[in-house]
């Protein structure tokens, strides 16, 4: 079942939560809002789920207008950052919360209890309370419990946030398979970048208000339609300059020679990855590189990190490299190296990240 | 810092933030022991010890007299109706301050604690202008009911529930608010009604708080003297025990154990509700330990 949030404004008070927000899943996608805190992502999420109510706006399942039903006649599947487990229950009675609230016959019950126990690989644990287990394995309950009255759409506010990085990076792997077997519709909120990036079929950047960008994961990373979205998506390296004559020269001496008909004339931003930049020992003698020193250099780490001091602008500069080039460039701190942008996105005017 | 060198004397766990001499300790310690035995300890101590300075027999005859049985009856039947009652006005209004955000909230909350800040005889005294027969502002409306308040059982249960109102209500406030909405709000998401949400949900968290003020209500509503002074008449059976004690002790010309006798029943009950709320305020303490630890 598909989930439209279209046209939706939210006001707390003189505070915008959501300006105008239009946000679609697809029926059986997996969708990542991501953003950072404050952009609206959650109240977006708890306005689905019927947990708050729109100033503005619908809610549509599958095109049937939910905007007026409350939350408990969504039938949405919601998962709250901290879990929210009915501490006095058993995690068997936790699970079968939502069937018995529907006064469902008692074996239907236990049949489905053990089936979602083990759809969440925690079968054993029946008996036990939610004190009693990890925040994994407490997420996981909360899922299944979400997951208990056959829910058309889920719903899962910043699961993953209350776990350790390790927990996180393991559950987040499993919500992806579990989606895989289940197909439900799912739309959760995210502020790490790399969780959305990794775990969605589309991703929505939200920010202040907004959306900035709706795109696949690759979508919004290699083709980021503003500064934010670029910036957000993983580290940047900023360099201002001017266009003429069909060319950017940057403030630090490099040129690049932007795609044809990207940029006008005027002021200009280029954004560079760190893993898009080369370091070289000497000068190339082509204007392509700039000079600089290094400043740190971090051995730690599947690549090597670099931070570069620039001369002509005093402009920290981060490089990724993989360990066989820093091994073959052997560069320490203090030594003098050429930095040379492979890859840059231009955005003119004036903008703030 | 010069105390900090007494810190390894003596005996005893030290936390290290406690910098004052041995010496100072102890003096602290005995002036609060002594204070605490002469204000409470003796007395009670004393009740028992008079009750029974004429013997098991005399003290018996007091206790089964008929008198001392219908004052008892009286108190009994007064906390019955008065604590079930504001065990329901209290969760109301914990459930109300606590989960809801409305306007007129903090007034309500200064409501709650009124009946605190009021003289008991005060307070007594407005219900007899509020509900006497003869010249009392709502006369008018009870007369059309045929209903008899002041000098009567209605007026002396409306008396203990005023005065006993917040304890339910204060004990259950914050342990509800440091419990935070996340269950009920998962529970309502999960298809709950009201009634399902407050019954399979909010009432098991708090089950020990309300016990707690429940305790405390009792023994407040079953011990008041003052409001219930005010608006109870000198009929016999128509005095709570409190009340009897004091009729009994204008009384005594001969001996004192009488009123001691009587006063034991209220003392043997004060130290049963001293064990069992010490119980319960271990039990509401874990509770909202760990109901923060939930929400954060």
């Amino acid at each position: 079942m598909s989930i439209v949030a279209k046209n939706i404004t939210k006001r707390f008070g003189n505070y915008t939560a959501l300006d105008n927000v239009t946000v679609e899943a697809p029926a059986g996608k997996l969708v990542a809002l991501l953003g950072p805190s404050g952009s609206g992502k959650t109240t977006l999420l708890r306005i689905i789920a019927g947990l708050e109510f729109a100033d503005a706006g619908h809610v549509l399942f599958e095109n049937e207008d939910a905007t007026a039903r409350s939350a408990r006649h969504r039938n949405v599947g919601f998962v709250f950052q901290h879990y929210a487990l009915f501490r006095h229950m058993t995690i068997f009675e936790n699970i079968a919360f939502p069937l018995r609230v529907r006064k469902q016959p008692k074996d239907e019950v236990g049949e489905r209890v053990r089936e979602l126990l083990k759809l969440v690989q925690l079968e054993g644990l029946e008996k036990r309370y939610p004190s009693q287990l990890s925040g994994g394995q407490r997420q996981r309950i909360a899922l299944a419990r979400a997951l208990a009255a056959r829910p058309k759409v889920l719903l899962l506010d910043e699961p993953f946030g209350a776990l350790d990085a390790k927990v996180r990076k393991e559950l987040r792997r499993w919500l992806r398979r579990l989606h895989d077997e289940i197909h439900v519709t799912s739309l959760f909120v995210t502020h790490d970048q790399e969780e959305a990036l990794e775990v969605a079929d589309q991703v929505v950047i939200m920010n202040q208000a907004k959306v900035e960008q709706i795109g696949t994961p690759e979508e919004v990373y290699n083709k980021p339609a503003n500064p934010f979205v670029f910036g957000f998506l993983g580290q940047v390296n900023v360099f201002h300059g001017r266009v003429a004559n069909g060319q950017a020269q940057l403030a630090n001496g490099a040129i690049v020679a932007p795609a044809a008909g990207q940029v006008g004339e005027g002021s200009v931003a280029a954004y560079v990855r760190p893993h898009d930049i080369d370091l070289l020992k000497d000068d190339p003698h082509d204007g392509s590189a700039t000079a600089g020193k290094v400043a740190w250099v971090h051995r730690a780490g599947s690549t090597i990190k670099i931070e570069v001091i620039l001369n002509a602008t005093n402009q920290l500069l981060i490089v990724e490299l993989p360990r066989e080039r820093y091994a073959q460039l052997n560069v320490l701190a203090n030594d003098d190296v050429w930095a040379r942008p492979r890859d840059a996105k231009l955005f003119t005017g004036d903008y703030q990240i | 810092m010069a105390a900090t060198g007494n810190l390894t004397r003596g005996g005893g766990a030290r936390s290290g933030i406690a910098t004052e001499p041995w010496w100072v300790r102890a003096i602290l310690i005995t002036l609060a022991v002594v204070v605490l035995g002469v204000l409470l300890v003796l007395p009670l101590v004393t009740i028992f010890v008079e009750a029974f300075r004429e013997g098991w027999a005399a003290y018996k005859e007091q206790i089964i007299a008929p008198e001392t049985w219908s004052a008892i009856k009286l108190t009994l039947i007064t906390a019955l109706i008065a604590v079930p009652l504001n065990l329901v006005f209290g969760i109301a209004a914990a459930w109300a301050v606590t989960k809801f955000n409305f306007w007129g909230k903090s007034i309500l909350v200064t409501l709650i604690d009124l009946p605190f800040s009021v003289s008991p005889v005060a307070a007594g005294l407005a219900l007899v202008i509020l509900f006497n027969l003869q010249n009392g502002y709502l006369a008018p409306v009870l007369k059309w009911l045929d209903l008899k308040v002041i000098f009567s059982l209605p007026g002396m249960v409306l008396a203990t529930v005023f005065i006993t109102f917040p304890f339910v209500a204060r004990e259950l406030i914050p342990l509800m608010q440091s419990q935070g909405t996340e269950e009920e709000e998962a529970a309502h998401v999960l298809g709950a009604n009201g009634w399902q949400m407050f019954w399979r949900v909010t009432l098991p968290n708090i089950k020990w708080g309300v016990l707690y003020g429940v305790i405390l209500c009792n023994a407040r509503a079953m011990g008041e003297f003052g409001a219930v002074y005010a608006v109870s008449s000198n009929f016999e059976g128509q005095k709570t025990l409190p009340l009897y004690i004091e009729r009994v002790y204008y009384a005594s010309w001969v001996s004192l154990v009488p009123v001691f006798a009587v006063a034991s029943l209220l003392g043997v009950l004060a130290l049963i509700t001293l064990v069992v709320k010490t119980w319960l305020e271990w039990k509401t303490q874990r509770e909202m330990a760990e109901g923060s630890k939930a929400v954060h």
